[in-house]
C-alpha cells in the first residue's frame, strides 16, 4: 500500500495504541494534520505547546501509557523543551512529534528552524531526526519501545516536511531493531537471597519507595513484602500512593519537607530496602550525615543510579516488579523456616510514637485567613478518590503532606525538574487519559499564571477538571526562603491577591469561578465545586501568605535538624550563610 | 600512563557505537555535561558495517569514570564500552608536525628524525614536515626535541588503541562495569 509519510505517521501511531495526541498544528507539521482528520486518534488542541506537553506528560502519570505531544518546528519544538526536561528528570513515558523545515534547506537558517534534536539531546531518552519516509515508521516503533522499556522517558521525533509528504510503501516492522538498547530488567537471584539476608538480620529496616514503584505499577507486590515482612514505608514525593497513608506500616514523605517520622526512621535504620528511588538530595539532606547506620539494598532499573550518590551493600538491577516478588518469594520461603518475620516491636513502637508525637500540624483559627493546610484537607475530605495534580512550591508540599494517598497514579506532580506551571496542563492530560476519575489541581497562584491558558483547551475540549488555587499572594516557597534565611527581605515574591481576579478568569475562559475568602466558607465552595461535572472549575482559596511548610530540613543541612515548626527557626544573619538550593 | 596529585589518571576508553548522526555529539555531550575535558577522541569505521569506534582518553578519578561509563551505556547508539588498562593494549598515535629547520639546523633535525625513526613527508627552504607514529609518550619526546627549532604547525589524531590477546571488543565478555555492577544483574 503506498501512503504518505504523514499518513504512515497515522497509521504507526494507532499500531502503536495511542488514543490521545496533544498539540498545535504548524507550517512544517501541515502535513501530519491532513491524515489525522481520517484517524481514530483524538486530538487535543492545546493553546501553548509547553501545555500540549505537560498535558502528554499528565496523560502518561494517570494512564500508565506513553503520552503524545506534536508541535511544529522552531518554536513549536522549543516551547515542548520544559516538558522534556520535566520527563527525563521524572522518567515520564512520552514521544513528542515535531515537523522540521525541508530536507534541502535543513542547516539553511530557515524560517522557523530550530535544530531541535540537537537542543534536546540532553533532555531526552533519545531522538530522532527521520531524513527519510522509508525510516519513519520503524522510527516511530522504536521512539515508543525506548520511550516506555527500561527506565521509561522522554522520546523525541523530528520530521521534515518533505518526508512527510515522501510517498512510501506501508510496512509495520514486528521487530525493533536496537542493539546498543538491551535494558535488564531481571532481578538477579542470588543477589535476591543476599538481599534477603540483609532484611533477616536487621533491627530496624526501612522500605524507601521511590517512582519506579509507581512506573513498574509494583504497588500491590509492594504491599505483600510491607506487610509479610513487617517492613515500615516511606514514600517520597514521587511514590506517593504507592503505598496506603492510612496502613500502620507507612510514615508517609521523607525529604526536605518529610514528616518526622519518615525523616528520622532514615537516619536512625539500620537497613534502607530502596525501590526505585535514587537518593536525590531533597531525599537525603547532606549526604555525608545521611542514614549513617543504614546498610543499603539498591533496587533499580538504571545501573547508573546505583552507587551514583550512596554506596549499595547489595546492588540489584532490575524492574522493581520482577525484584519485589522475587524479594517477597525469597523472603516469604525464608520466615516460614525460621517461624516468621523477626521481632522488632520495639522498632516499631518506635515509628509508632513519632508518628504520634510529631505529626504534621497547623492551626485554622476560625476567624483567621484560610491555612492552605485546612483548604487542602477539607478539599480530601470530600473528593477522596480524586486524581491530585499539583505545580511546585508550597502547595505542592502541603498536598503531598495532607492528602492521604491509597492508590497509585492519584497523585502526578514534577519531582526532579520543578516545573512550576505544570499542575493545569498535566491535570488536563489526566483528565483525557482518565474520565471515569474525578481530576483536582492543587495550584499555587504564581504557578498557575504560568499556563492557565489550557483552561480554554479543557472548556473547547470538554475535559473538566477542578483546579484548587492557593493564592497567598506571593511566590510562598522563594517567600518562605527570604522570610527564614535572609533576614525577611522579600526581594520580587509578591504577585498580589486580587489581581488576577482568578474567578472571573475561570468565567472567561468558560469554567466555574469560586472563591473562598474565609475558613467557614472553605466546605461550602467545596461542594458547590464538586456539583459541576460538565465544565471546569477554578476555586481562588484566599490563604494566610504567611503560613510556612514544615518540618523543613534546610537545603545542604542534616537530616538530624528538622526543624519541626516556626518556633524551632534560628534566623540566619548573614545571607551568605544561607543554604544552597 | 600519567598520574597527578589529585589521584586523577588518563583512561583509555573504547567506545563502539552505531554510526547514526549525532552519536560523536551525544558522547561529547555526556562528558561535557558532567565537567570533563576530553583529551582525545578519535572516531573510524570498524570492520562491521554501521559499527564505529571511538577512542577517548580523559583524566577523571575512577568514580566519576564508572558514572560517565554508565551514562554513556544508557545511549541508544553505544553497543559496548571497554577501558583499556595500561599494559593489557597497544596504543598508537599519529601526528604530523611542520618544524624549522633552515641551514645548518636542518641535519640537527634530520638526525633526530632518523632516531626516532619518523619520516619526513615535505620539504621547503625553511622548513621540515614530519609523520610520527607512535605511543603517545614517543611522540611527546620527540616534540620536546623538536620544540628547540621551533614548530610551526601540528596536528595529532588522538590515541587509538587495541587490547592485547585474541579477543575483540565484542568478545570481551561484558561492557565495562563498575564496582559492585556485576553482581547486581
Amino acid at each position: 500500500m503506498k501512503v504518505t509519510g504523514a499518513q504512515a505517521l497515522f497509521m504507526a501511531l494507532e499500531r502503536e495504541g495511542v488514543e490521545i495526541v496533544f498539540g498545535i498544528p504548524g507550517g512544517a507539521i501541515l502535513p501530519a494534520y491532513d491524515p489525522l482528520i481520517d484517524s481514530k486518534i483524538r486530538h487535543v488542541l492545546c493553546r501553548h505547546e509547553q501545555g500540549a506537553g505537560h498535558a502528554a506528560e499528565g496523560y502518561a502519570w494517570a494512564t500508565g501509557k506513553v503520552g503524545v505531544a506534536m508541535a511544529t518546528s522552531g518554536p513549536g519544538g522549543c516551547n515542548l523543551v520544559t516538558p522534556l526536561a520535566d520527563a527525563k528528570m521524572d522518567s515520564v513515558p512520552i514521544v513528542a512529534i515535531t515537523g522540521q523545515v525541508p530536507t534541502p534547506v535543513v542547516g539553511n537558517d530557515a524560517f522557523q528552524e530550530a535544530d531541535i534534536t540537537g537542543i534536546t539531546m540532553p533532555i531526552t531518552k533519545h531522538n530522532f531526526l527521520v531524513k527519510d519516509a522509508n525510516e519513519l515508521v520503524e522510527t516511530i516503533r522504536a521512539a515508543f519501545h525506548i520511550a516506555r522499556t527500561g527506565r521509561p522517558g522522554p522520546v523525541l521525533v523530528d520530521i521534515p516536511k518533505d518526508v512527510q509528504l515522501q510517498e512510501i510503501t506501508w510496512r509495520w516492522p514486528e521487530e525493533v531493531d536496537l542493539p546498543g538498547y538491551k535494558p535488564t530488567t531481571k532481578g538477579n537471584l542470588k543477589q535476591v537471597r543476599e538481599a534477603v539476608k540483609l532484611i533477616l538480620a536487621s533491627e530496624r529496616p526501612v522500605l524507601y519507595v521511590g517512582g519506579g514503584v509507581i512506573k513498574a505499577d509494583a504497588a500491590k507486590e509492594l504491599y505483600r513484602l510491607a506487610v509479610d515482612g513487617r517492613l515500615p514505608v516511606v514514600t517520597t514525593l514521587m511514590a506517593r500512593g504507592a503505598f496506603p497513608d492510612d496502613h500502620e506500616l507507612a510514615l508517609g514523605m521523607p525529604g526536605m519537607h518529610g514528616c518526622y517520622a519518615a525523616v528520622t526512621a532514615m537516619q536512625k535504620a539500620d537497613l534502607l530496602i530502596a525501590l526505585g528511588a535514587r537518593f536525590d538530595d531533597r531525599v537525603t539532606g547532606q549526604l555525608s550525615t545521611f542514614a549513617p547506620e543504614a546498610k543499603v539494598i539498591h533496587v533499580d532499573i538504571d545501573p547508573a543510579e546505583i552507587g551514583k550518590n550512596r554506596a549499595a551493600d547489595v546492588p540489584i538491577v532490575g524492574d522493581a516488579k520482577d525484584v519485589i516478588v522475587k524479594l517477597h518469594a525469597e523472603l516469604k520461603r525464608r520466615q516460614e523456616e525460621i517461624g516468621g518475620p523477626p521481632d522488632r516491636s520495639a522498632w516499631l513502637a518506635t515509628l509508632e510514637r513519632w508518628k504520634r508525637e510529631h505529626p504534621l500540624r497547623y492551626e485554622q483559627p476560625s476567624d483567621g485567613p484560610i491555612k492552605p493546610q485546612f483548604a487542602i484537607q477539607r478539599l480530601y475530605e470530600h473528593a477522596k478518590d480524586a486524581i491530585v495534580v499539583s505545580g511546585v512550591g508550597q502547595h505542592q508540599m502541603w498536598a503531598s503532606q495532607f492528602w492521604r494517598f491509597s492508590e497509585p497514579r492519584t497523585w502526578i506532580n514534577s519531582g526532579g525538574l520543578g516545573t512550576m506551571g505544570f499542575a493545569i496542563p498535566a491535570a488536563l492530560g489526566a483528565a483525557a487519559g482518565r474520565p471515569d476519575k474525578r481530576v483536582i489541581a492543587i495550584d499555587g497562584d504564581g504557578c498557575f499564571q504560568m499556563t492557565a491558558q489550557e483552561l480554554a483547551t479543557s472548556t473547547t475540549e470538554r475535559i473538566p477538571f477542578i483546579t484548587a488555587v492557593i493564592n497567598n499572594a506571593h511566590l510562598g516557597m522563594v517567600r518562605q526562603w527570604q522570610e527564614l534565611f535572609y533576614e525577611e527581605r522579600y526581594s520580587q515574591v509578591y504577585l498580589s491577591h486580587e489581581v488576577p481576579d482568578y474567578a472571573k478568569l475561570a468565567e472567561a475562559y468558560g469554567c466555574v469561578g469560586l472563591r473562598a475568602e474565609h475558613p467557614e466558607d472553605v466546605d461550602a465552595v467545596i461542594e458547590k465545586a464538586l456539583s459541576v461535572t460538565d465544565r471546569s472549575v477554578v476555586i481562588d482559596f484566599r490563604c494566610d501568605p504567611r503560613e510556612m511548610v514544615f518540618p523543613m530540613v534546610p537545603a545542604g543541612a542534616s537530616n538530624d535538624d528538622i526543624i519541626l515548626g516556626p518556633e524551632q527557626i534560628k534566623p540566619t544573619k548573614d545571607p551568605s550563610e544561607a543554604p544552597v538550593a | 600512563m600519567s598520574a597527578n596529585g589529585n589521584g586523577k589518571r588518563l583512561h583509555t576508553i573504547s567506545v563502539l557505537v552505531e554510526d547514526k548522526p549525532g552519536v560523536l555529539t551525544r558522547v561529547a555531550g555526556l562528558f561535557a555535561a558532567r565537567g570533563f575535558n576530553i583529551d582525545s577522541l578519535a572516531v573510524g569505521p570498524t570492520a562491521e558495517p554501521g559499527l564505529s569506534r571511538m577512542t577517548i582518553v580523559v583524566q577523571v578519578d575512577r568514580k566519576p569514570l564508572e558514572q560517565v561509563v554508565k551514562q554513556l551505556n544508557k545511549l541508544i547508539n553505544v553497543i559496548k564500552i571497554v577501558e583499556l588498562e595500561p599494559g593489557e593494549a597497544v596504543e598508537r598515535e599519529l601526528m604530523l608536525v611542520k618544524v624549522r629547520a633552515e641551514g645548518e639546523t636542518r641535519a640537527r633535525v634530520l638526525e633526530i628524525c632518523d632516531v626516532f625513526r619518523v619520516r619526513v613527508l615535505d620539504v621547503t627552504h625553511k622548513t621540515l614536515t614530519i609523520e610520527g607514529t607512535g605511543t603517545p609518550e614517543k611522540l611527546q619526546a620527540l616534540l620536546e626535541l623538536l620544540r628547540d627549532f621551533g614548530i610551526v604547525e601540528l596536528a595529532r589524531t588522538g590515541r587509538i588503541a587495541l587490547a592485547r590477546g585474541d579477543a575483540g571488543i565484542r568478545d570481551r565478555g561484558r561492557r565495562l562495569k563498575a564496582v559492585g555492577e556485576r553482581e547486581a544483574e
